[in-house]
């Protein structure tokens, strides 16, 4: 997956409420035992759960920052958000076709429609589409 | 890789929020909580946080400093625990 990123020209960082001396254990003691080399990307500390509250995903009863991912563009610009409680973990399958979907519509101006892969139909959209998807594109 | 050294307690930086924006008035209560900036089609929050990279020990990110390309950032419950 990791692969996956750097050839989307993506930096990934990671942040929960745990220290940094936290992480580093964490790293050394399980990840690398899960994954050759361990989680190559930096893992950052968010003690207090200031950055969590205001990406709207800090839990105060739990004190622990929930399960949120953003997507931000080379603009700065949040693109996508998704936000889960704790039981249910990520998809990187999803997190990666939404950022090959956004890299696309900002290098080609299309949109892509719901579903959409790389490959697939893309919409212009514009005058002569209205009430015309139908004609190009079926779920 | 150089050794690392680190004092025990280090401020943790957080969020870097314009100053306007951060003294905007807030009534005669101060609010204890801040509130959710963050959504999306809007700039992203600034922050600094400290990190642990592999390789590289303990450094301080800024998530500015990664502007001009895609991010992910991805928040998590806690280290050592199941999913």
């Amino acid at each position: 997956m990791n692969k996956e990123f750097k050839k989307l020209g993506v930096i990934v960082l990671s942040m929960s409420t745990d220290s940094r001396f936290v992480h580093k254990i964490w790293q050394e003691e399980e990840l690398s035992k899960m994954v050759e080399g361990g989680v190559p990307f930096p893992m950052l500390s968010d003690a207090g759960g200031k950055i969590g509250s205001i990406y709207g995903v800090y839990d105060e009863a739990a004190g622990v920052d929930i399960r949120g991912r953003f997507i931000i563009d080379p603009d700065f610009v949040i693109r996508a958000m998704e936000v889960l409680t704790p039981e249910v973990g990520r998809n990187p399958h999803e997190l990666v076709r939404q950022i090959k979907a956004f890299q696309h519509v900002v290098a080609t101006g299309e949109v892509t429609p719901s579903g959409w892969e790389p490959g697939g139909v893309t919409l212009n959209p514009g005058p002569d589409l209205v009430g015309k998807v139908w004609e190009v594109w079926k779920p | 890789m150089a050794k690392m050294k680190d004092g025990c307690v280090k401020p943790a930086g957080g969020p870097i929020i314009p100053a306007a924006e951060a003294q905007a008035p807030t009534g005669s209560v101060q609010k204890e909580v801040a509130p959710m900036l963050a959504k999306v089609g809007k700039e992203a929050i600034d922050f600094e946080a400290t990190a642990y990279v592999e390789g590289k020990g303990f450094v301080p990110v800024k998530l500015s400093d990664h502007k001009g390309r895609w991010i992910v950032l991805c928040f998590y419950p806690g280290d050592f625990t199941f999913v």
